[in-house]
């Protein structure tokens, strides 16, 4: 447009040329309250996380889920100070030691017990009852859920860290640098896990027992600290994949295009749009790995590859539970409903957060 | 096509020698030799022993001894009861090869079944039950499982003899085993079933008329089994780790009842062939399982 006297109206305007209308009072009458409303913003603005969360709030499945979880875990942090029993010493009545109180059944009391309450003493009861060394078994319970859940937690954040560094590396590199590492994953991938554990159990099992003796990861035994150091060497594998591939995806979009067209620097970019996007989908899957730990970690507790005695876990308790089978079933049946209900809300919470954050990882 | 097959092969082979290595070289790590526990050996027939052994060489040859025996099948002698490890692996793995294969079949069946039905019973009661169903049972370790069964079928309901010598009873077993499996199977071929009878060919084979059966069988069912083929390799993998703990569980005299009891009685030469064998076996399933994907699904890469 070229500069023009700015009253004077350009003959080639389209705009309308207000003058040449007559315009009234009545034309101009304030809005309605009805009409203003109609403006009003109804809802909240809302951001990813707090959508999310709303979504996942109405899945029934997921919250119940999450109750049962909160549940497990207020029962194993109070129980312990509430309950005056030890998960690894005999039941003591008024101070000695009460070897009567072999193998009862819930909320049973033995024989000293009970001549104890009718002078007027006061017994915890025993929830679940008590196992063939007289020690209570609602508390090796409660410290086999600890064991189970922190081996499952500890284990997904490092299968999250390793698998994190490894694939962004590999995914935003890429070239010979990716086609190098992605061929080591492969390799590792079709490792048979299971038996590389068990192997690596056994073997570290005699290495290091000698050299933990004193050192606070003694309690924790060996055979927990090789199912650490096997996750870490074979499980991070499926992560770095996911993160290499969600790297790929994310980096050839239109929008990173555009930031880097625009000049921002890569650690932006990273920053700003890769970590975002892919954040989710990390959150996720670290979830989902954490059942299949307890799973891992249960099963080498069963074959006797776990914890070290008098430590419980849930798949020690398990197992030592088959001995007396047919006179206690109770002892299989608590823990194994521990480990089915963790696993269980683990995998629908799971399931729940994929669906509220991630609809197109829905399949 | 070739060239994948090939790739696959060799990428077979590097791992079962990765594997060889790590089995290796991890027993060597163990400190004491395996003559150290005898008490009574002179100086002279320990020497014997580690020369009659190769164990008297350096740790680089004797790997090499160890591949070329194995190569030639010999996975060298139990260290507790002095047996051939091949002999026992060839007495025993039958009988897990035999459990295995019904667990995987069970597996599949029903799985495939399962998830058609929920896949065309959509939204009904029938498919929500399957759905809660297979839920729950992804959520049971396989020895809970089999622990379980154990305790309701032979000790509550007495329906099944809990040992028996003389014959053994398949029934229990296979259904601890299978039951995750099948679980999964039940949900791959719900999904991959659903989006079947989406598809546009299904739509034109209901339009022209073919019989609702006939579209189920060679439409969708046909389509909606290939993502079911990638979960056999998981699948196999999954039963044999499980058949240790289930055979051991039910007292079958297999394999893994074997492996597991090498491990309790650190018999390592046994635990080395056991988990060779073992290892062998699984890589060469997951081999053959993407060599048919190939095969079913040409658009399929390494990669």
């Amino acid at each position: 447009m070229q500069e023009q006297n700015t009253l004077k109206r350009n003959a080639l305007s389209a705009q309308i040329d207000l003058s040449k209308f007559n315009f009234e009072d009545s034309d101009f009458e304030k809005a309605t309250e009805e009409e203003k409303r109609q403006q009003d913003v109804m809802s909240e603005s809302t951001t990813f996380f707090k959508d999310g969360m709303k979504k996942l709030m109405k899945n029934p499945l997921a919250v119940a889920s999450m109750i049962v979880l909160v549940l497990i875990i207020g029962v194993i942090i109070v129980a312990p100070h509430v309950v005056p029993y030890s998960y690894s010493q005999i039941i003591s009545v008024n101070g000695k030691r009460d070897k009567t109180a072999k193998n009862l059944k819930p909320f049973e009391y033995s024989e000293n017990e009970l001549a104890y309450i009718e002078e007027g003493g006061t017994v915890f009861p025993h929830i679940m009852g008590t196992d063939a060394q007289c020690r209570d078994y609602f508390i090796r319970v409660v410290y086999g859920t600890r064991v189970s859940l922190v081996v499952g937690l500890f284990a997904s954040v490092l299968v999250l860290i390793i698998g994190l560094l490894y694939g962004s590396i590999s995914g935003y590199l890429g070239g010979k640098v990716d086609l190098i590492m992605q061929r080591i994953v492969d390799i590792i991938y079709s490792l048979p896990d299971m038996l590389v554990i068990i192997l690596l159990s056994v073997v570290l099992n005699e290495t290091l027992t000698s050299s933990l003796e004193g050192t606070a990861l003694q309690s924790l035994g060996v055979n927990m600290i090789s199912l650490f150091i096997v996750y870490g060497l074979l499980y991070w594998v499926g992560m770095s994949r996911l993160v290499r591939g969600q790297i790929l995806t994310i980096k050839n979009n239109e929008y990173v295009l555009a930031a880097k067209a625009t000049g921002a620097k890569s650690a932006r970019i990273i920053r700003r749009h890769i970590i975002p996007n892919c954040i989710s989908v990390i959150i996720i899957s670290t979830a989902l790995q954490i059942p299949s730990a307890i799973f891992t970690e249960s099963y080498l507790s069963f074959i006797g590859l776990g914890v070290q005695a008098p430590m419980p876990s849930l798949g020690s308790l398990a197992n030592s539970a088959r001995e007396g089978l047919q006179s206690y079933p109770y002892k299989l049946i608590f823990p194994a409903v521990v480990i089915c209900l963790i696993v269980l809300s683990l995998n629908l919470l799971g399931d729940g957060l994929r669906d509220a954050f991630d609809p197109k990882l829905k399949k | 096509m070739l060239r994948y097959i090939i790739k696959r092969v060799l990428l077979a082979i590097v791992t079962i020698f990765i594997i060889a290595a790590i089995t290796f070289f991890t027993m060597n790590a163990i400190p004491g030799g395996p003559f150290n526990s005898e008490k009574a050996t002179s100086e002279a027939v320990k020497k014997a022993l580690e020369e009659r052994y190769n164990l008297d060489k350096p740790v680089g040859e004797q790997f090499i001894i160890y591949i070329n025996n194995f190569l030639h099948g010999d996975l060298g002698v139990s260290l507790k009861t002095g047996r051939s490890i091949a002999t026992v692996i060839g007495e025993s793995f039958p009988i897990s090869a035999k459990l295995g294969g019904m667990a995987a079949l069970v597996a599949t069946i029903a799985g495939l079944i399962l998830g058609s039905i929920a896949a065309l019973k959509r939204n009904t009661v029938i498919d929500r039950l399957i759905v809660f169903i297979t839920t729950l049972f992804t959520a049971v370790p396989s020895f809970v499982l089999a622990t379980l069964l154990l305790y309701i079928f032979c000790i509550v309901l007495q329906w099944v003899p809990v040992f028996s010598a003389t014959e053994t009873h398949y029934a229990l077993p296979v259904i601890a085993l299978a039951l995750y499996p099948m679980a999964y199977i039940t949900r791959l071929t719900k999904t991959s079933m659903l989006d079947a009878l989406g598809q546009d060919y299904v739509r034109t084979a209901n339009a022209k008329g073919v019989a609702g059966w006939k579209v189920i069988f060679k439409h969708a069912l046909r389509n909606a089994v290939i993502p079911v083929i990638t979960y056999v390799g998981p699948m196999l993998a999954y039963i044999l780790t499980g058949s240790l703990v289930v055979e051991n569980i039910f007292t079958i005299g297999g394999l893994g009842s074997k492996f597991v009891s090498s491990i309790t009685n650190r018999d390592y030469t046994m635990i080395m062939g056991t988990t060779m064998f073992l290892a062998i076996l699984m890589v060469t399933l997951n081999l053959i399982t993407d060599i048919i994907y190939s095969i079913v699904d040409p658009r399929i890469k390494l990669d």
